[in-house]
């Protein structure tokens, strides 16, 4: 709702926008009466939301197409990328974070923990800019265009991903490494951890069997809720190495005022993000033996 | 001691010096600490918080905290010089030789792995492939009476109770028969029949394994029930050391008698005098202590005490004492005058506080659990009601009716001077709210620690007496001052305040609005011996001053019975047992009454016979049909326990017990107590 308050109070009149600026007043208002724009809010927003239940995300203005099949596309098209970031991302981070707490106060935990905060400051579009400078253009060894030629395989398609991923990685590194570090350390801490040393375990035994399970759960609820954000939050990424996902596709339907396709884009990320969050729930429940025997 | 011994000491620990890193400075916390253990010998460490009694066994196994390291001496397990041990095998092999349990056994437990598993790596690591080690998991369990030991590997830590979990800790320390077995503080925060239960366990396997043990307890009376010998720690340094019996009834260093004077005694009451206390605080980390650690709050010291450090000076009999006047220790004069407090006043007859037929069901995913099942208690004006019973007997929930902060099932009538007192704190009249108050165990969680101490006290004024101004700055004054907080405290936080300082302020708290009643929820489980006498003491002398009562609750039976006029016992939610503290503390009692008497451990050495219990305390969600005691009553007469309830009887006058076995017959069963003196022993 709020989504489609702001698509139509904000100025801007999606006639103008799609007749340009040199068109005629009376042509843009007829244009706005056939989008039925003009009609009040409150009946807008009711037939929006009939349609909607009707699993009809409407028509757009901009392409004058159903929204539906290009919204899935687009979405294919994200959860690719963000299944490549998530690949490179969430085992990276947590070895990081792990080894930084194992070494807590020690140089690998101070040169991780620079990289990682140094990371998170470190947007998209500076860091995306940098790697085409470097990978794309000086080296020469990634593509420059993250959309591959028609009829690529997976193999082609992972490749053309790898050098859009990396900005993902960097800014998620720092959130799932610290998470990890500060789990891993609680847990190292604990009593039971005592107790698993002082049985004479060997220190290898004690943390793949006492400390990583207690202490990356709490990391395995941000990780998955990450995944909503890398499906949703890639505008910058998608524009810079012109990907159509679905972030470029929410871009697009907002500079152009297109808002029955602004409107399905962002209820589509909404809807990722509330799975993502949900599994995220469950898999916690799940791996955690007091809430699992809770339910029983 | 000299004697050759074909086993090597299972440890010598000899000049032990331990400090730790703050800041950049190190800062000592054991210092020049010797002793011993001989195989199969039981040691009992004892001392107040910061004494850096778990620094010595940190040390011990070599797990201090990453800023500490020995930075002395030396430490012998069975033989062999553990600051030598540095690789892996030779760490492994340590694990054999020495364990280590320790307090809260849910934290010592892994809460993702099943016990079983818990149990069978101590084998797994010992070279036995998985069917063996889980065979003798279940062998281990078994070995520490855990009744169903098969169904018990299967569970995860939090679906056992506190006395389980520490019974599995026990069985994997016990599991590799070590040299050495560290215990600390291994009873502190379980039930008083748990807590025998799970000593009676220790001194069991004792007899079955060559085991020496290291014992750990602020709590005099389980050290002199467990060990052989003892070591008296103050300020990081042994100060006394000797034969357990003997250090506790004819100590020879100031430190080690003001210690005991604190503790009540089973048949010191608040009628006979003030609890002793020792004076000031312990030295603060950094101070430069050139002579004796303990001079400045010891009423004997003399000038030399100040500027030569004591050795440990031998005194008979394998005994020790780090005191230059360890021959006059015992004349150490006390720090209160032990005058008597005036006689109790005679109780009003009107009840101040009535409650009756309360009951409380909590419904927890789709179970009723009855917290309260029908109890009818009396408060009278000025007195004070000691609420004693397990965890889970219904304690906490009927002090948090009492104040309305949960309310009772219908049917229950809360009474204030007869004026009846609704559920809710809430729908209470603001003299209603002033009258009833509470002090909370934790005094950390219970204050703001934004808040200074003028603040929060302060607030508790303006709120509860509606004062303002000059008056209420004036007012007060005299509230810090009668609980003995200085007046430099105001202007701090609670987190620059001592435990006991703390407990004074949300006393002084409590006390804003003048109350009639006040609700004392373990006010000093959290404090050691020295600060609980001044605490109780304090509650004592502002009751003999402002005719407060109080609803007391505690686990500690001697800190009930030196404070309490009249004592319930609960269990299950029932009244069990109702009277004056005299009648409920001498037999004949209520089974239950006795075996939770029995099952204190004194100081004294006058261990009495202790009455088992079987099991554990039943689900309130499922109480046991007739008596409730009766699945474990050891005094069960027959079918009638089961099937009917007996009724809450008043035998004799002021004295109810709820049971079939009439009051004759009791009495014959019992041994009786032996009568209180009189006057307070004098121990000088």
């Amino acid at each position: 709702m709020i989504v489609f308050l702001a698509g139509q109070k904000l100025p801007g009149d999606p006639g103008r926008a799609i007749l340009g600026p040199l068109a005629q007043e009376s042509g843009v208002r007829q244009l706005d009466h056939k989008l039925g724009v003009d009609r009040p809010l409150l009946t807008q927003y009711d037939a929006w939301v009939t349609n909607l239940l009707h699993g009809d995300l409407g028509t757009s203005y901009e392409y004058n197409r159903p929204i539906a099949p290009m919204i899935r596309t687009a979405l294919a098209n994200s959860l690719k990328l963000a299944l490549v970031a998530f690949l490179m991302c969430v085992p990276l981070s947590i070895l990081a974070g792990v080894v930084a707490a194992l070494s807590y106060g020690n140089w690998p935990d101070r040169t991780i923990s620079v990289i990682g905060l140094s990371a998170l400051g470190l947007p998209e579009f500076v860091s995306g800019v940098f790697l085409i400078l470097i990978f794309g253009i000086w080296l020469n060894v990634l593509p420059l265009d993250a959309t591959p030629p028609p009829g690529a395989g997976p193999g082609t398609q992972v490749y053309h991903l790898i050098m859009p991923a990396i900005p993902i990685t960097l800014v998620l590194f720092g959130y799932i490494m610290r998470m990890a570090r500060a789990g891993t350390i609680a847990v190292l801490d604990a009593d039971y951890t005592r107790t698993a040393v002082l049985k004479g375990l060997p220190r290898r035994t004690v943390i793949l069997r006492h400390v990583l399970p207690n202490a990356l759960l709490p990391t395995i609820t941000v990780v998955a809720t990450q995944v909503g954000y890398m499906v949703g939050g890639l505008v910058l990424v998608e524009y810079l190495f012109h990907y159509q996902g679905i972030g470029a596709l929410t871009y697009n339907a907002a500079t152009n005022k297109d808002f029955p396709m602004l409107e399905a884009a962002v209820l589509v990320i909404g809807i990722i993000y509330l799975v993502c969050t949900l599994v995220a729930d469950i898999a916690y429940t799940l791996l955690n033996p007091r809430l699992r025997l809770a339910a029983d | 001691m000299s004697s050759p011994q074909p086993r090597p000491d299972a440890l010598v620990v000899d000049h032990l010096d331990i400090a730790y890193t703050v800041r950049g400075n190190l800062r000592s916390a054991v210092r020049d600490v010797s002793f011993r253990i001989t195989p199969g010998q039981a040691y009992g460490l004892v001392g107040e918080s910061g004494c850096g009694k778990s620094t010595i066994a940190l040390a011990l196994v070599n797990y201090l905290p990453r800023n500490g390291a020995v930075t002395g001496g030396s430490v012998e397990i069975d033989g062999t010089d553990v600051r030598s041990l540095r690789d892996e095998s030779h760490r492994r092999r340590r694990a054999r030789t020495v364990s280590m349990v320790y307090q809260d056994a849910s934290r010592s437990l892994n809460p993702s792995m099943r016990i079983g598993r818990q149990v069978a790596e101590v084998f797994t690591v010992a070279g036995a492939d998985r069917r063996q080690a889980a065979e003798r998991a279940e062998q281990a369990l078994a070995r520490v009476r855990i009744s169903d030991p098969a169904g018990v590997m299967r569970r995860y830590p939090h679906q056992l109770s506190g006395g389980m979990q520490q019974r599995v800790v026990i069985a994997m320390a016990l599991a590799a028969e070590p040299a050495l077995l560290i215990l600390d503080e291994p009873t502190t925060g379980l039930d008083a029949t748990v807590e025998a239960e799970v000593l009676d366990l220790v001194a069991a396997l004792r007899q079955e394994i060559s085991t020496a043990l290291l014992f750990i307890s602020h709590n005099l009376g389980v050290v002199a029930r467990m060990c052989d010998r003892v070591g008296v720690l103050y300020a990081g340094e042994l100060v006394e050391q000797g034969p357990a019996r003997e250090v506790f009834t004819a100590p020879r260093h100031p430190y080690t008698v003001g210690l005991l004077r604190c503790i009540p005694r089973r048949d010191h009451l608040k009628g006979h005098g003030v609890l002793d206390t020792i004076p000031g605080f312990l030295p603060a980390p950094d101070a430069d202590v050139t002579g004796c650690e303990f001079a400045d709050r010891c009423a004997l010291a003399e000038d030399r005490c100040r500027t030569d450090p004591p050795p440990m000076y031998p005194v008979g009999d394998g005994r020790g004492s780090r005191c230059h006047l360890h021959e006059r220790a015992h004349e150490l004069p006390r720090s209160t005058p032990p005058q008597a407090r005036r006689a109790p006043e005679a109780v009003a007859a009107t009840p101040l506080l009535q409650a009756t037929g309360i009951s409380k069901t909590f419904r927890s995913s789709g179970a009723d659990v009855h917290a309260l099942t029908n109890v009818d208690i009396e408060i009278r004006a000025g007195e004070t009601l000691g609420l004693v019973g397990e965890s889970g007997s219904g304690k906490t929930t009927l002090a948090r009716v009492l104040l309305g902060i949960v309310e009772a099932d219908a049917g229950a009538e809360v009474a204030l001077d007869g004026q009846p007192l609704a559920d809710k704190t809430h729908d209470r009249s603001r003299e209603q709210i002033k009258a009833v108050q509470i002090v909370f165990q934790n005094p950390d969680s219970a204050l703001n620690r934004r808040h200074t101490v003028r603040r929060l006290v302060g607030r508790a004024l303006s709120k509860l007496s509606g004062l303002r101004g000059s008056t209420r700055d004036q007012r007060l004054l005299e509230l810090t001052r009668s609980v003995r907080l200085a007046d430099r405290y105001l202007d701090l936080r609670p987190g620059q305040l001592s435990g006991g300082l703390k407990q004074r302020v949300a006393i002084a708290r409590a006390f804003a609005g003048a109350p009639r009643l006040v609700v004392c929820d373990e006010p000093t489980s959290a404090l050691d011996v020295s600060v609980q006498a001044a605490v109780l003491n304090l509650l004592a002398e502002l009751q003999g001053k402002e005719q407060v009562a109080y609803l007391f609750i505690s686990h500690d039976l001697g800190v009930i019975r030196y404070l309490s006029d009249r004592i319930c016992v609960l269990y299950l939610g029932r009244v069990l047992e109702l009277g004056s503290a005299e009648a409920v503390f001498s037999a004949p009692h209520h089974p239950y009454t006795e075996a939770l008497l029995s099952a204190v451990p004194t100081v004294d050495g006058s261990t009495n016979e202790r009455i088992k219990l079987d099991g554990e305390i039943p689900s309130p969600a499922n109480p046991p049909s007739g008596c409730v005691f009766h699945t474990r009553c050891p005094r069960k007469v027959g079918e009638i326990c089961e099937t009917d309830e007996p009724p809450l009887v008043e035998q004799e006058p002021g004295h109810a017990i709820r049971c079939h076995i009439p009051l004759a017959e009791l009495r014959t069963m019992q041994k009786p107590e032996r009568p209180a003196p009189a006057a307070i022993e004098p121990v000088a």
